[in-house]
């Protein structure tokens, strides 16, 4: 047999197309096709019955799923702005500390290498409404007398989910805030002083301007993972009490395995990446028009 | 009005003095240059004047008012930055109307005074650009824009030329002067450039490792230094300075050469005295070629060899050995000259400087 002929470069990339078509390309492949069958774990054979866009028309016409999808809107709203102003306080207190400022921004980045599954452990402690540390310290010093629900009542069961959220990743703000006070020229600002701004005008009018492309950058970045977040909410919470925290991606977890039906779950997976390609989009935008309000170089 | 009064001026970065309690007085509408090599503290006693930088002793008077406690905005002054340190969001004409903007100043009246300084500055037809699509040039005469439309009672100059390329910086120094009588403010100009500041200023302060060496006009700064620093820092080509002794109504420089000690200083020193001997290249140069040939009073005639010629145009730089070092000559109305012709120089002796090695300063009264 004679094989035909392929180019010395062809021939030495083959291994890595071969090796990541198998990783990455298959999968998502098969589990793009998986969404058009009702495939379930428990029957593996289902996974030959073709239905169309049956199991997307039941997503799409699921309340289950609006809700699920608003209640990671919301999350991600408030999650991202809360993150943004603390990340942004706390850049420019680090900015303007004199010493300490290497130990300081290491701290900083203490929260990030820490895994999720552990800062879900950690609050679903601090917040249990009995030997939690929240309860016990707000008791003890007489701010309330009860024990307060905090992850059995809907609302302040992602109340805590979102205080979850924002102290792991507050740092991802700080640090690109941080990096773009360290990075701006101090003219600009000293000329605002000069015609007649006080501090919180030169803020506004000259020093935001120049890190709000900073700021999108981490809203991208975080807006990504806050509309995949997993981990925290099935620890903390597992999308209980009574779904009142279910999150998309808890519930195609949740549709995936527990209910077993793979196919649906697939569909909704496709649907929810909808969401995070839009977000990007859309900060991507932001991004592009402040990098060229402030004509930065890069 | 506004006079601008330094006293006992004084700035440390922990316990480094970098400004060492300097007194200055400028005049209301003024134009004053601090004029010194990079480092010596100019842009720091400018930076105190603004209230960019903290005052660490002494104060700091405008019009009259002491200003150390006040910010920069309670200072009523505007100031012209190196970088130009334009708002890179915001257009030309933002820039412009910005502290206007901030100040609560009404609309019409902003556009009235941007246009006229826009007009000034010959601006109109970029006042929709932003600082990044505009020249070095362009970016520059915004920033005089900027400084302008605030009608401040003081101008304040960091080294506003040194980005701009020659010919650009002697026609935006032309512009300068031409707005200090337009605008009728005090203006302090910071610059290392002693051309610059002999061009522009009433008065020059002459600045050397934090200290004032000399404050006067351009023509007393030029023709009485001070000091023997002021002396070889105003003037180009510079001074030519040099360690001789006096013996016997000479000046003996190393090798024995021999000058004849100007009349001026007969009365000043005595012989074995050390001293340093400044003569300017205007003021040696060949016989017949000088500024003021035939009025001169104490003029001295020798003959040297000529090593290297520099020709201008309408002068000619000589290079010349005498006393074991080379001295620098302007010859004008020059006729052509080769490398290693013996030429008789004339020395008006009648312009030359001595000065005390171990203070530098001048010993004429
Ligand atoms: N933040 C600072 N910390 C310590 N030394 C400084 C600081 N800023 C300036 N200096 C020193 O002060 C001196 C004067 O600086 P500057 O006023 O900028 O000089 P120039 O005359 O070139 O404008 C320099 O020797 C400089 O090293
Ligand atoms: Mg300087």
């Amino acid at each position: 047999m004679k094989l035909p002929k392929l180019s010395a470069p062809t021939l030495l990339l083959l291994p890595a197309i071969i090796v990541l078509a198998a990783v990455i390309v298959l999968p998502l492949l098969f589990s793009l096709y998986s969404s058009f069958t009702p495939f379930r774990l428990t029957k593996p054979e289902s996974i030959w019955v073709f239905i169309g866009f049956r199991n997307y028309v039941s997503v799409l016409t699921n309340y289950e799923f609006w809700t699920a999808f608003g209640r990671t809107v919301v999350l991600l709203t408030i999650a991202l702005n809360a993150e943004m102003f603390l990340g942004l306080g706390l850049a420019m207190l680090v900015n303007k500390a004199t010493r300490g400022q290497r130990i300081l921004r290491t701290l900083m980045m203490f929260p990030m290498m820490f895994s999720p599954v552990l800062v879900g452990f950690q609050f679903k402690f601090l917040f249990n409404d009995n030997i939690g540390f929240v309860n016990n310290a707000l008791q003890s010093l007489g701010v309330t007398t009860s024990a307060i629900p905090w992850l059995i009542d809907g609302n302040l069961a992602l109340f805590s989910i979102i205080v979850a959220e924002v102290w792991s990743s507050t740092s991802v703000f700080a640090i690109l805030i941080l990096a773009g006070l360290l990075a701006m020229p101090q003219e600009p600002v000293e000329a605002a002083r000069v015609d007649g701004c006080t501090p919180w005008q030169t803020f506004r009018y000259v020093t935001w301007p120049y890190l709000m492309p900073f700021a999108f950058i981490a809203m991208t970045i975080r807006s990504l993972d806050v509309a995949r977040a997993y981990d925290i909410v099935k620890i903390m919470t597992d999308g209980g009490p009574a779904k009142r925290t279910e999150l998309l991606w808890t519930l195609v977890g949740r549709t995936a395995y527990s209910d077993a039906r793979m196919g649906l779950a697939n569909a909704m997976a496709y649907i929810a990446i909808l969401l995070s390609i839009l977000f990007t989009v859309y900060f991507f935008r932001k991004l592009a028009a402040a990098r060229q309000q402030i004509g930065a170089e890069w | 009005m506004a006079p601008v009064t330094l006293k006992k001026l004084v700035k440390s970065y922990g316990n480094v003095d970098v400004v060492h309690g300097i007194d200055l007085e400028v005049k209301d509408r003024e134009f004053i240059a601090l004029v010194g090599p990079s480092g010596c503290g100019k842009s720091t006693t400018l930076r105190m004047i603004a209230g960019l930088e903290d005052i660490s002793g002494g104060v700091v008077e405008i019009g009259g008012r002491p200003v150390n406690d006040l910010p920069p905005r309670a200072r009523n002054i505007s100031m012209v930055f190196q970088s130009y340190a334009l708002y890179p969001h915001m257009t030309v004409r933002e820039n412009m109307g910005f502290s206007l903007k901030i100040g609560k100043v009404a609309q019409s009246e902003i556009d009235t005074r941007v246009n006229e300084a826009a007009a000034i500055l010959d601006l109109d037809k970029y006042m929709d650009r932003r600082p990044s699509q505009l020249s070095g040039g362009q970016r520059q005469r915004v920033a005089m824009g900027r400084a302008i439309v605030r009608k401040p009672d003081v101008f304040l100059f960091d080294e506003p030329l040194s980005n701009l390329d020659a010919k650009l910086r002697t026609q935006v120094r032309t512009e300068i002067k031409r707005l200090h009588a337009r605008v009728q403010a005090t203006m302090i100009y910071v610059t290392h450039d002693q051309v610059e500041a002999m061009t522009l200023s009433d008065r020059i302060v002459i600045m050397r490792d934090g200290h004032i060496e000399q404050v006067g006009t351009p023509e007393e700064v030029f023709k009485r230094p001070a000091t023997r620093f002021v002396a070889g820092f105003i003037g180009s080509p510079p001074m030519n300075l040099n360690e001789a002794t006096i013996a016997d109504g000479k000046l003996v420089f190393a090798g024995g050469q021999t000058l004849p000690l100007p009349i001026e200083f007969r009365s000043r020193v005595s012989a074995g005295d050390r001293v340093i001997f400044g003569l300017r290249p205007d003021d040696m140069y060949p016989t017949g070629h000088g500024l003021n040939s035939g009025e001169a009073t104490d003029v001295h005639e020798m003959e040297l060899p000529v090593s290297i010629t520099e020709p201008l145009g309408n002068e000619t730089l000589l290079f010349v050995t005498m006393a074991e070092r080379e001295w620098v000559s302007r010859m004008l109305n020059p006729r052509p000259m080769d490398a290693g012709e013996v030429v008789r120089f004339s020395f008006d002796l009648s312009q030359a400087h001595l000065f005390s090695p171990e203070t530098g300063k001048t010993l004429r009264s």
